[in-house]
C-alpha cells in the first residue's frame, strides 16, 4: 500500500495553498468584518482562479475543467478549505458536477458557461418542512402541456444571491405503494429572473460569513419540458449520481480548516509563556495537541480512502458517510480545543481562529447531519444482518 | 535555436529551520526539499522573456541526486521547455557546478544563462561568476531587471549604493535577486502537462566532467539564541532605549 502523493499531487496541493495564502487570506478580514463579498472582489478572484487553471477543477476534462481524479481532488479541497467559505467557494468556483447530466443545449446554456466560470449555479434541495426527509418535500411541478408549473419554497440555498440559475429539486408526483407516500421528484434547471421565480434573503446565521443562504419561492412558475435535467422522475436518482462526492467536498474543506486552526494551536502553544515556560510544555496542552494530531490524520485517511475507492468504483454510500462524519466532527473538536489552548484570545475576532470556530458548527449539519451519517452507516452494518 | 539555459537546484524548504544531529552533522532527514527561491525568479525571468518572443525555449537543468525528479517537474510545470538532469549524489561544490554547466553549454550554446543569486542551503552565492569566468562570457549579478536589445541586454544590479545599470553583450551569465520578479502559480492543466515534458537524464562523466572535493566542511554550529526581546511602552521610550544602548546618537 502507497501513502505517498506523486509528484503531480504535491505540486497541485502546492499552488492551491499559495493561491489560498496569497489570493484569499488577504481579504478575509474585510469579508467576516462586514458579511459580504463585494462583487469587485469576486470577480477579481475568479479572474485569478482561472488564470491559475484553479477554477472547476473538479470538472471533467471534456467539458473544459480541471480533470482532477477524486483523490487529487479532495487534496485540492482540502487546501481550499482553509480559507473564509466565501471567498473560496464562490471565488474558486466548483460547479455541481450535478450538471454532468445536462443534455443538448443544457450543456451551451448551463454546463459549459459554469465552467467557463461565466454562470453559476446554486441548489435547491432543502424546504422548511424538508431537511433530512426530502422526500417529504413540498414544491410541486405539474405537468401542463408540453410545460411544468411549479410552486413552492425552498429554504437554506447557499449562494443563491451570487447564481444565474438553480437547479431545482420538485415534487412531480407521489409512490403510495409502500407504508409512507413519497415524493417521486424531478430536477428542473431555471435562471434567476424566471417568471414566477423569486430569490429572498435568508436568514442571518453563524457560519461562513459573507456567504449567504436564501429563500427561493415559485409562484406558477412555468418551465418548458426542456427544462428538466435528466429524466421526469428520476430526480432523486440524479441527485445521488452526482451528489455523493458533495459530502467528501465538506469532508476535505473540514480538513483543511482543522489543519489551520491545529498549526495556530501550535504556534500559540509554543509562543505562549506561562508561570515561566511555554504552555505546550504542560502535558495538558501538550496531549490536547497530541489528540488533534491523532484525529486529523484518521480523519484525513478516511477522506482519502473514500476518495480513491471513489477512483476505483468501490465507494459505498457508507464509505462517503464516514468520511463525512469524521471529518466534520474532528474539526468541531480540533477548533474547540485549538480555541481553549489560545484562551481567551481565542475567542478574539482578531484571530481566524474564532471564526474558524463558529464555522465548523455548519459542517455537521448541511449536506446530511452526523445523525443522518451514522443513520446511513448503521444501515449498512445491520442491513446484511436481516436487521 | 534561442535558448536560455536556467539553472534548479534542490534545497530544503525556506520555511524549514534545520536542527544539528547530536554528532554535529545536519539533520536532514524528512526536510522538506523545494526549489531554490532565487532559482524560480530565474526561470520566471527565463518565462517571461520567451514570451515575450525574445527566446525560443527555456531548458532547466540541475545536478541532483536521481530522486530530484519532483523538482524538475516543478520547472516543468512552471513552463520550462524540457529539463535536463544530471544525476549525481553527494555534494557539489561551485566550480564544479559551473564546469558542468559549462559542458551543457558548449554542447548547446544559449542565448544567455539565468542562475540564482546564491542558493539558500549553503548560501554560497559563486556558480554564476565562476561560470561567467570559465565561459570567458560577461556576467550580470544581482540583476533586479533585464531587458534584451538585440545582442545587448541592459541590467540593473542592486548594489550596496543603489542600482547600477549595466549593457551586457550576450551571450552572458545573469544571477537573480529577490526584486527580479514574483513567480508565477503553477497552472492546474500545466501540472499534468509536465510529465509529457522532455526531460534528459546525463552523469558528469557523460559530459567530460570529473568532480573533485576540494572544499572540506569542518563543522556546522547552529546560530546563536536570540536574546529575549522587551515590549516598550510607545515610540518615544525606543528611542530613548536605543540611545541609552548606544545604538543610535
Ligand atoms: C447555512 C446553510 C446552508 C445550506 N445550503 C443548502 C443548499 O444550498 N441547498 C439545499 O438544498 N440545502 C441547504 N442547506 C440545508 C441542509 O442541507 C439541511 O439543513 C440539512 O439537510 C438538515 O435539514 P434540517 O435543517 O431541516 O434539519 P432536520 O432534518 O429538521 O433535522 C433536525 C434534527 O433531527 C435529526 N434527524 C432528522 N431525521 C433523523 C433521523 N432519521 N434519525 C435521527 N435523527 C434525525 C437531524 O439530525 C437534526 O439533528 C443548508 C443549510 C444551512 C444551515
Amino acid at each position: 500500500m502507497d501513502f505517498s502523493l506523486t509528484d503531480e499531487q504535491q505540486l497541485i496541493v502546492k499552488t492551491t495553498r499559495e493561491f489560498v495564502e496569497n489570493e484569499l487570506y488577504p481579504h478575509e478580514k474585510e469579508v467576516e468584518d462586514s458579511g459580504v463579498l463585494r462583487p469587485q472582489l469576486l470577480a477579481s478572484i475568479r479572474a485569478k482562479a482561472m488564470a491559475a487553471g484553479l477554477y472547476a477543477a473538479n470538472m471533467p476534462t471534456e467539458v473544459g475543467g480541471g480533470g482532477l481524479d477524486t483523490v487529487t481532488w479532495v487534496l485540492y479541497e482540502k487546501e481550499l478549505g482553509r480559507a473564509n467559505y466565501a471567498l473560496h467557494y464562490c471565488g474558486v468556483g466548483r460547479p455541481s458536477n450535478i450538471l454532468m447530466a445536462c443534455k443538448g443545449e443544457q450543456r451551451e446554456r448551463y454546463l459549459l458557461p459554469a465552467v467557463r466560470g461565466e454562470r453559476t449555479d446554486c441548489l435547491a434541495l432543502s424546504e422548511p418542512g424538508a431537511g433530512s426527509d426530502l422526500r417529504s418535500m413540498k414544491t410541486s411541478a405539474v405537468r401542463a402541456g408540453d410545460d411544468f408549473v411549479i410552486n413552492g419554497t425552498k429554504h437554506f440555498i447557499s449562494h443563491a444571491d451570487h447564481a444565474d440559475f438553480v437547479i431545482l429539486l420538485a415534487a412531480t408526483s407521489t409512490d403510495t405503494s409502500g407504508k409512507t407516500p413519497r415524493k417521486i421528484m424531478t430536477a428542473f434547471l431555471i435562471d434567476m429572473g424566471h417568471p414566477g421565480f423569486q430569490v429572498l434573503p435568508g436568514y442571518r446565521n453563524v457560519s461562513h460569513r459573507g456567504y449567504n443562504n436564501c429563500i427561493l419561492q415559485f409562484n406558477d412558475c412555468r418551465v418548458p419540458a426542456s427544462a428538466v435535467l435528466g429524466e421526469v422522475g428520476q430526480g432523486f436518482e440524479v441527485a445521488n449520481t452526482w451528489l455523493g462526492a458533495t459530502r467528501l467536498q465538506v469532508a476535505a474543506c473540514c480538513l483543511g480548516r482543522a489543519d489551520r486552526a491545529l498549526e495556530l494551536a501550535k504556534r500559540w502553544a509554543v509562543d505562549r509563556v506561562q508561570f515561566g515556560q511555554s504552555i505546550g510544555k504542560f502535558q495538558g496542552i501538550g496531549f490536547k495537541l497530541a489528540d488533534m494530531a491523532v484525529e486529523l490524520r484518521a480523519a484525513e485517511l478516511l477522506v482519502l480512502e473514500a476518495a480513491w475507492k471513489k477512483d476505483q468504483g468501490t465507494a459505498t454510500d457508507s464509505d462517503m458517510a464516514i468520511a463525512k462524519l469524521k471529518a466534520t466532527e474532528t474539526l468541531a473538536m480540533i477548533a474547540d480545543e485549538a480555541l481553549q489552548i489560545h484562551g481567551g484570545m481565542g475567542l478574539m475576532s482578531d484571530l481566524p481562529l474564532e471564526r474558524i470556530w463558529r464555522d465548523a458548527r455548519i459542517e455537521r449539519i448541511w449536506d446530511g447531519t452526523s445523525e443522518i451519517q451514522r443513520h446511513i452507516i448503521s444501515r449498512a452494518l445491520l442491513r446484511p444482518l436481516g436487521g | 535555436m534561442k535558448t536560455i539555459l536556467v539553472g534548479v537546484k534542490r534545497v530544503p524548504d525556506y520555511n524549514v529551520r534545520m536542527r544539528l544531529k547530536p554528532d554535529g552533522g545536519l539533520a536532514t532527514e524528512g526536510v522538506k526539499l523545494s526549489l531554490n527561491p532565487f532559482d524560480e525568479i530565474a526561470l520566471e525571468e527565463a518565462l517571461r522573456l520567451k514570451e515575450k518572443g525574445l527566446a525560443d525555449e527555456v531548458v532547466a537543468v540541475t545536478i541532483a541526486p536521481a530522486d530530484a525528479l519532483a523538482q524538475l517537474r516543478t520547472a516543468l510545470a512552471m513552463g520550462a521547455t524540457r529539463a535536463i538532469h544530471i544525476v549525481h549524489t553527494g555534494p557539489v561544490e561551485p566550480l564544479d557546478v559551473a564546469r558542468l554547466l559549462l559542458a551543457v553549454i558548449q554542447r548547446e550554446p544559449p542565448l544567455l544563462v539565468l542562475l540564482g543569486k546564491q542558493a539558500v542551503d549553503e548560501d554560497q552565492g559563486q556558480t554564476g561568476q565562476m561560470l561567467a569566468a570559465l565561459w570567458n562570457r560577461p556576467q550580470a549579478t544581482y540583476a533586479s531587471s533585464i531587458a534584451i536589445d538585440g545582442e545587448v541586454a541592459h541590467v540593473n544590479r542592486e548594489v550596496d549604493a543603489g542600482t547600477e545599470q549595466l549593457d551586457v553583450d550576450l551571450p552572458a551569465v545573469f544571477t537573480t535577486d529577490l526584486r527580479l520578479n514574483t513567480p508565477r502559480y503553477i497552472k492546474l492543466p500545466d501540472i499534468m502537462k509536465a510529465k509529457q515534458k522532455p526531460l534528459q537524464s546525463l552523469t558528469p562523466a557523460e559530459l567530460g566532467v570529473n568532480l573533485r572535493q576540494r572544499l572540506k566542511t569542518v563543522a556546522y554550529e547552529a546560530p546563536p539564541a536570540r536574546a529575549k526581546g522587551r515590549m516598550v511602552a510607545d515610540a518615544a521610550e525606543l528611542v530613548s532605549q536605543l540611545r541609552q544602548r548606544g545604538v543610535i546618537k
